[in-house]
């Protein structure tokens, strides 16, 4: 592509004096680092989902549209789309809402229990769709607590719900922003008389423009595919995509129909990128100087109070979870965690709850180092600048390339895995990699929407400065980049741990059963009759939650610990 | 300065990240006995997410036969089935267990399954499935709607009977049901109703939803949140749909005694088969296992380690099943090749009236 050459430097001061030389290379060294990502989302995302919608659209060999054509065209699937799109959105918006000011409570004031509360925000991101599913009905049932609500079977029921598990995702993807932001700016804006309200309307947010947008298009994401809660929530009234693709999948074995409405997701994801990109895409330089957060002022009031709001939220579900589990009949006790080291009331489950705990953390471990790597050398490359238009499209396609996998059912996916990888050279279907695999692709877009707004923010003309002084590329990534993005990708691996530690669907259908994972073995718990074995499933997600935040503590820790440094 | 401290965590991170690796790739993939020997052979059972039995019988399995037993659970009774299906061509294992009479024509005419040659237990032929010796009847469990005994003491009132008592007014918003297309538990009581009602089913379902019938998702909200019987805080409701052996869960403490029955004049029963994989590796490995599963010690274990009745005659069962999980004498049936033509349809005609 020589054209590139010509449109691209305009006018920016280049080291460079070989304009052709210097694309080659640029291009060589996109290539090589895109190629390894490019390469695992092709095996374990695109050959898999491919398999599926060619099985719908050839049904019996030959090509054939009608099965999916029929499907769309049913006045049914029509409401179930305009459902998933609406509620989706809307819960996107109430969680950026409610998430934007309590990233500011929690990330910018001081106060003490704010790094607790920091970890303990993403508690509801790991646990299992059906125990915070049996916690909100229990609220919200006709005797429950907050029975007087008739929340039950409605959509605020299911929007309340979505926003409970994501919040997390805008309060820390926008709050590791908020502390890389530079304050020199919105300092000068006061010192010339701007109030603070303005000083956040036209400095602060423009500079987290790119964050919010991020974290908004990822949890718009996890709300439009979001399946358990739908169900037990809309106690079968509302039905989303997801859950069509589920059924025609699982009980109908309609694949034409289950394909065609794949389709449809894919489209909808790659047009919501899209958007994103447009409104998200804003360079707004940060170094690596920072405040330290400060002690809450009066006009902090408004933000601290959608904080207790939020927190309220989290906490009453959890809340009865937790009393629950600890409860049998009218008495207080501790057996239900006692009888985890067990195999269940009567050997319900293969392996006890302690060893699934285990395998979970190892599991974790493996998805998250795959996960950052994997994120990192996307975030590298879709943030490099780009010399042209060319090789910008190329960059944002490849950014939206991994969000993909967020947008996909994951029973596609799942039945995918079982058809395509199922001979050599790609005989992985039974492999023991699967699970860490797959979750760090379901964490990648985190990871890559933690990093990226960071890596962009770092102005090239520093990386540029520190090369002219004689520092190898190798240095200037040191001294340069990782200092702003470092953060960002502590931030980045609690994600990716949590979301491996929660990851039900893709796990699902992948976990080997002498290894399953805590919240398999939850569900297994929960879904089946037994004296003992709903209060196990209770205190078993209590102990998840609670590994959940003790890493994220650890993590927050080593991410504050150079505050004072700065 | 904080370059330093900066490097110094990622390194943490990383040193971490790559130490556990190991321990995580490596712990995880636990060598296989042909890899550690090789003489033994695997064996692998395609099996649902309730599948459980005792270590030490599936230890002596292996001791017995010299097979390697290999689990791999793939879902619910239909997501097992739709896999089976769609790897024909490369079978998942040798052997599957969990099919049940709602989907095993699917899976028959699919030509999932090879033909089991063994001989079965006394008693265990009543539960074939009509013409084929290709899947095995291992265990039975049926439907049933449960009523909480003591809630009706204490309202003192009669609990319903039948199916028409259910949509009497007198029980107006007391029953919870499950979702027929979103669990198995609410599909099979959907069967119940088309048997008994034939062609008035939908009128049926009318008049329940008009009684205030709630429906849950799956049977772990009907049961925990909303029957009185299950323990929920906030449970309003005292008739529920759940299984014949459900009964032997709900025991009091203080009296010794149930206080939920199943109302046995409204059960679906379901029984779950194995089979020999078209294609399978190790079909002699198959034919073990399905002999094992059919022994007396696996059939004794079935009730405790998977809440269902055993198929053999004579199969001791564990005390409070004995006493509280009776199993109907006869059922409302719907045959295995009239649910799979209609299943599309029965599954729609129930949303509509549903959600009307």
């Amino acid at each position: 592509m020589p054209t590139v050459t010509t449109g691209s430097t305009t006018g920016r001061t280049s080291s460079r004096s070989e304009p052709a030389l210097s694309t080659t290379r640029r291009w060589g060294t996109l290539a090589g680092l895109a190629i390894g990502p490019v390469l695992v989302l092709s095996v374990f995302f695109l050959l898999p989902v491919g398999g599926m919608l060619a099985r719908g659209f050839w049904p019996h060999g030959r090509f054939d549209l009608g099965g999916a054509l029929e499907t769309l065209a049913r006045p049914r699937v029509h409401r179930v789309v305009w459902f998933t799109l609406w509620s989706s959105t809307v819960a996107t918006v109430v969680t950026v809402l409610l998430g934007v000011p309590t990233a500011y409570v929690l990330h910018r004031l001081r106060f003490p229990g704010a790094a607790l509360l920091r970890s303990a925000m993403l508690v509801p991101f790991v646990l299992p769709t059906v125990v915070v599913g049996v916690a909100f009905l229990q609220l919200i049932a006709a005797g429950g607590p907050l029975g007087g609500l008739h929340l039950e079977a409605t959509p605020t029921a299911i929007i309340a719900a979505l926003v409970f598990f994501n919040v997390a995702v805008v309060v820390r993807a926008v709050g590791s922003s908020w502390d890389a932001v530079d304050p020199r700016p919105g300092q000068a804006a006061a010192a010339l008389g701007a109030g603070p309200l303005r000083v956040f309307w036209t400095v602060t947010l423009p500079t987290l423009r790119p964050a919010i947008v991020a974290a908004a298009s990822v949890v718009f994401l996890f709300c439009a595919t979001a399946f358990g809660i739908v169900l037990m929530l809309g106690q079968l009234r509302y039905a989303t995509v997801e859950t069509e693709i589920y059924q025609r999948t699982t009980r109908l074995l309609d694949l034409p129909g289950a394909a065609a409405l794949s389709i449809l997701q894919l489209l909808t994801v790659t047009a919501l990128l899209l958007l994103a990109q447009r409104t998200g895409a804003s360079r707004i330089s940060s170094s690596g100087t920072t405040t330290p957060p400060r002690r809450p002022r009066r006009t902090d009031v408004p933000a601290v109070a959608v904080t207790a709001l939020v927190l309220a939220l989290l906490a009453l579900p959890l809340g009865s979870l937790v009393l629950a589990s600890v409860r049998d009949g009218d008495r207080w006790t501790l057996a239900n965690y006692r009888l985890l080291t067990s195999t269940g009331g009567k050997n319900a489950l293969l392996v006890p709850v302690t060893e699934a705990l285990a395998n979970s953390l190892r599991t974790a471990v493996d998805a998250t180092w795959m996960a950052l790597l994997l994120g990192l050398m996307v975030s590298i490359v879709v943030t490099r600048r780009s010399h042209g238009r060319a090789e910008r499209r190329v960059k944002a396609g490849l950014d939206g390339f991994f969000m993909l996998p967020l947008g996909v059912s994951a029973v596609t996916l799942g039945f995918g895995f079982l058809i395509t990888l199922d001979r050599p050279p790609l005989a992985l279907r039974d492999s023991p990699l699967l699970v860490p695999i797959a979750q760090a692709l379901v964490a990648l877009p985190l990871v890559v929407r933690t990093i990226a707004p960071a890596l962009a923010g770092i102005d090239d003309r520093l990386r540029q400065a520190a090369a002219s002084l004689g520092a190898a590329p190798w240095r200037a990534a040191l001294t340069v980049d990782l200092p702003v993005v470092i953060r960002p990708l502590l931030a980045a691996a609690g994600f990716a741990f949590a979301t491996s530690l929660g990851e039900f669907g893709a796990t699902s259908f992948l976990a080997r059963d002498e290894h399953p994972t805590v919240p398999i073995v939850i569900y297994r718990l929960i879904s089946h009759p037994g004296e003992h074995n709903y209060g196990m499933a209770l205190a078993a997600a209590v102990v998840l939650a609670v590994a959940t935040a003790l890493v994220m503590l650890v993590v927050d820790r080593l991410r504050t610990a150079r505050v004072g440094a700065w | 300065m904080h370059l330093q401290r900066a490097l110094v965590a990622s390194l943490v991170l990383v040193t971490t990240c790559s130490m556990a690796a190991c321990s995580a790739i490596g712990g995880s993939d636990e060598p296989t006995a042909n890899e550690t020997t090789g003489q033994i052979k695997d064996v692998v059972l395609v099996t649902h997410d309730s599948f459980a039995l005792p270590k030490g019988l599936i230890k002596k399995f292996e001791k017995d036969t010299g097979y390697h037993l290999v689990v791999r659970q793939n879902g619910d009774a239909g997501e097992l089935t739709n896999k089976l299906v769609l790897t024909t061509n490369s079978p998942l294992g040798d052997v599957s267990f969990g099919v049940d009479n709602t989907f095993a024509s699917r899976a028959l005419d699919n030509h999932v399954f090879e033909a089991y040659d063994g001989t079965l237990p006394a008693g265990a032929d009543a539960y074939r499935l009509e013409g084929s010796d290709q899947v095995v009847p291992i265990d039975t469990a049926s439907v049933c709607v449960n009523v909480d005994t003591a809630w009706y003491a204490a309202h003192q009132q009669t609990p319903p009977q039948t199916l028409d008592d259910l949509a009497d007014p007198a029980y107006h918003d007391q029953l919870v049901v499950e979702g027929a297309p979103t669990s198995s538990t609410g599909f099979a009581f959907l069967l119940a109703t088309i048997a008994a009602k034939g062609d008035g089913w939908q009128d049926y379902w009318t008049r329940l939803m008009a009684n205030g019938t709630k429906v849950d998702a799956g049977w772990e909200d009907a049961y925990y949140v909303d029957f009185t019987g299950g323990g929920g805080k906030a449970a309003t409701r005292p008739i529920v749909v759940s299984y014949d052996s459900s009964p032997a869960f709900t025991i009091d403490q203080a009296s010794g005694k149930s206080t939920t029955k199943a109302l046995l004049d409204t059960c679906f029963r379901q029984t779950e088969y194995a089979g020999i994989l078209a294609g399978a590796d190790n079909p002699a490995g198959a034919k073990a296992v399905i002999d094992f599963l059919l022994s007396p010690q696996v059939q004794a274990a079935l009730p405790e380690s998977m809440y269902v009745f055993p198929v053999a005659d004579g199969t001791p069962l564990p005390a409070e099943w004995a006493k509280w999980a009776v199993q109907p004498t006869s059922t409302l049936d719907v045959s295995a090749a009239d649910i799979d033509a209609n299943r599309d349809d029965w599954l729609n005609d129930w949303t509509d009236v549903i959600t009307k």
